[in-house]
């Protein structure tokens, strides 16, 4: 295998690992730059992959190929709904955000474990009927070298996922509803001061989060692992955090990171038919992205810095 | 009302609004709360077996509750006692299986060395908190899926690529016939007197010690403990180190006692997690991780009886001890709505 024949076998798998990713990182984005740190984020993910299944296997028969696009949406209003819990334990109620992340995730897992087993009487689900496919971008697929390593083997939800990363980016930095946004997470009082509501932003920050990972759960629960059961989540929801942090809070960022966690993942799963790679054992590629995020946020890898209220909880006419 | 009352109040009343989401949720999924709950009773209190596995299941509670409260009390989230608890499984487990020594000499042996690989595991983020300024929260999670994998890859290297280490030396286990007599064969081992020994330890360094006064003094206000001559990232790092020894003791009891070997996981125990409600619910004082850790190990492990015996899925207690956390973390409110209703009575 030639090093061209690699890349063409390793960069669609590595985008289809990343596109979860990257729409989980953007919603810890916004959520942490709005001052509201979200561990959660894993819980929400389980969460979106779970209700992706369910209205999968519930609606198949209704809509037919459109399926797993109406389970997107599906999960991004139950996840974001679910996310409010966070909202309301961190901002009205100046819960430890931290802790109020924690209890999202047990919870998340527990509730979607419990549903499983009540309605389909066993630890996991049936697997899904229609699955998202990949296939060609048209026009594009056609561009010599390119063409096959970005264009002829996709999902459309990677497209998806970077397009979002993009309007995030011009969401968050071109538009007054992001400078708010930035301004409630950096200076609350400040913001506050200017006629900012500061609860309100926050409020809508975290349930972006929760839409925005609720749907890469259903992506990765209807193309990577086509059913949901206790493991089907099992750390991405973490990876994402960590893209957040490598890609230091910033949209694009994200995004890049992501996908180099994506090429990780991809590593370590096909690298076994890659030589040299699989000289490599697989546990270095699986640790790869954390170790990398504890080195970027030494300040290795340029200096992360968070926004700087976050975690903190405002409280009005306290200094 | 007295601050204190309140201070005890708050956990309580978490507990019961835990315990009626968890009845509304049965109810509302079609399930009878009342059924629920007297499996969830049996599957603790029903017979000296279940007893004794109850008991089993808290001592992990504990250790694990106790390296969460260590860390709070020093002014530092250690979300890494899953990490830490692994490491320590894997390092009692390997040192119980690949040397032979007397019982007086292997088991200590063994049982230290849980305790130094859990406290590496805290080391490292407490270093780079105490050199780098980095957030011990972040650093701590990703420690966990580092030891995850980690530990893995080091369990098939152990065993040849199998997944399992095989069963430790009897000179190194915990296991005692005499309470596995007393609770008709359970898994009930020495450890729960490590465990407690371990509070009193807490306690101790804490309450009695200069460098206990040091490492709570840092947590407080680490510029006030600088201007009085600490040497605050030393204790910051010793602080995280020991709590991390706590938490790979954690992982000792599962090693030695509990299961006897290690085999590859899939994904991560829960206990480490659970520490952090055990600690919360605590207010993160020695005394009340007992509480703690006896309240949702118990939960913990009398869900299982739930599905047998009422046809529950056993998820519903991960729930209830989910909720609870949320009540607890929300204490704030509870304090506020206590503090009201107490008004209201003085002014009658």
């Amino acid at each position: 295998m030639n090093f061209l024949e690699i890349l063409y076998f390793l960069v669609p798998v590595a985008i289809a690992y990343a596109a979860p990713l990257i729409l989980t990182a953007i919603g810890g984005v916004f959520s942490e730059r709005s001052g509201v740190v979200n561990i959660g984020l894993e819980g929400l993910m389980v969460v979106g992959a779970f209700i992706g299944v369910y209205f999968n296997l519930t609606f198949a028969d209704t809509f037919g190929a459109g399926t797993p696009w109406m389970a997107l949406l599906a999960a991004m209003v139950v996840a974001g709904v679910f996310s409010l819990l966070h909202a309301v334990a961190s901002v009205t109620f100046r819960a430890d955000q931290v802790v109020s992340g924690v209890a999202i995730n047990l919870l998340a897992v527990a509730i979607c474990l419990f549903l499983v087993k009540k309605i389909y009487g066993k630890g996991q689900t049936d697997f899904v009927q229609e699955r998202f496919l990949r296939d060609g971008i048209p026009f594009l697929e056609k561009i010599p070298f390119f063409g096959p390593m970005f264009f002829q083997n996709v999902y459309w939800t990677s497209v998806l996922a970077i397009g979002i990363a993009i309007l995030s980016w011009v969401v968050l930095y071109y538009t007054p509803f992001g400078l708010r946004l930035r301004a409630v997470g950096e200076h609350p009082m400040a913001a506050d001061t200017m006629g900012i509501n500061v609860s309100r932003m926050r409020y809508i920050a975290v349930m972006i989060s929760g839409g925005l990972a609720g749907i890469g759960g259903a992506i990765y629960s209807q193309s990577i692992s086509q059913d949901f059961g206790h493991s089907t989540i099992n750390g991405q929801g973490f990876m994402a955090l960590a893209a957040m942090i490598f890609g230091k809070w910033h949209p694009l960022g994200a995004m890049g990171a992501a996908l180099f966690f994506g090429i990780a993942q991809a590593l370590s799963i096909v690298g076994s038919s890659i030589p040299y790679i699989k000289e490599i054992p697989s546990v270095f590629l699986l640790i790869l992205p954390y170790v990398l995020t504890i080195l970027a946020l030494a300040g290795f890898i340029g200096k992360a810095n968070a926004p700087k209220a976050s975690g903190v909880p405002y409280i009005k006419g306290k200094r | 009302m007295s601050n204190r009352i309140i201070n005890l109040l708050v956990p309580v009343v978490s507990v019961i609004l835990g315990l009626l989401v968890g009845a509304v949720v049965m109810l509302v999924s079609g399930y009878d709360p009342i059924e629920g709950y007297a499996a969830l009773w049996d599957g603790i209190f029903g017979d000296a077996y279940t007893i004794g596995e109850t008991i089993r299941q808290i001592t992990p509670y504990i250790l694990a509750g106790l390296a969460v409260a260590f860390a709070f009390r020093t002014g530092l989230f250690n979300i890494g006692v899953e990490g830490q608890l692994i490491v320590g499984w894997f390092a009692a487990a390997y040192v119980g299986i690949a040397v032979d020594l007397p019982k007086i000499i292997h088991l200590p042996l063994a049982i230290l060395a849980a305790a130094a690989a859990g406290a590496l595991w805290g080391f490292i983020p407490g270093l780079l908190k105490a050199r780098f300024k980095v957030h011990e929260v972040i650093v701590t999670i990703m420690m966990n899926y580092v030891a995850l994998h980690t530990v893995n890859a080091l369990i098939r290297t152990v065993s040849d690529g199998g997944d399992n280490t095989g069963k430790i030396h009897p000179s190194a286990s915990l296991r005692s016939d005499f309470l596995e007599n007393m609770t008709d064969f359970s898994r009930l081992h020495y450890g729960i007197i490590i465990a407690l020994a371990m509070v009193l330890v807490m306690w101790l360094i804490l309450e009695k010690t200069t460098k206990g006064f040091e490492l709570k003094s840092v947590g407080l206000n680490h510029h006030a403990s600088e201007y009085a001559g600490m040497n605050v990232n030393k204790n910051i790092i010793l602080a995280m180190s020991i709590s991390g020894a706590f938490a790979g003791l954690g992982g000792a009891m599962e090693a030695l006692g509990t299961f006897e070997f290690i085999s590859v996981k899939g994904g991560f125990t829960g206990i480490g997690f659970d520490g952090i409600a055990v600690a919360l619910l605590g207010a993160n004082t020695p005394l009340g991780v007992i509480f703690g850790a006896v309240l949702f190990g118990s939960l913990k492990y009398g869900a299982t009886n739930m599905p047998n015996a009422a046809q529950i899925p056993e998820e519903i207690v991960s729930i209830i001890i989910a909720i609870i956390i949320f009540f607890v973390a929300s204490g704030y409110v509870i304090r506020l709505f206590i503090e009201r209703l107490s008004k209201k009575k003085e002014a009658k």
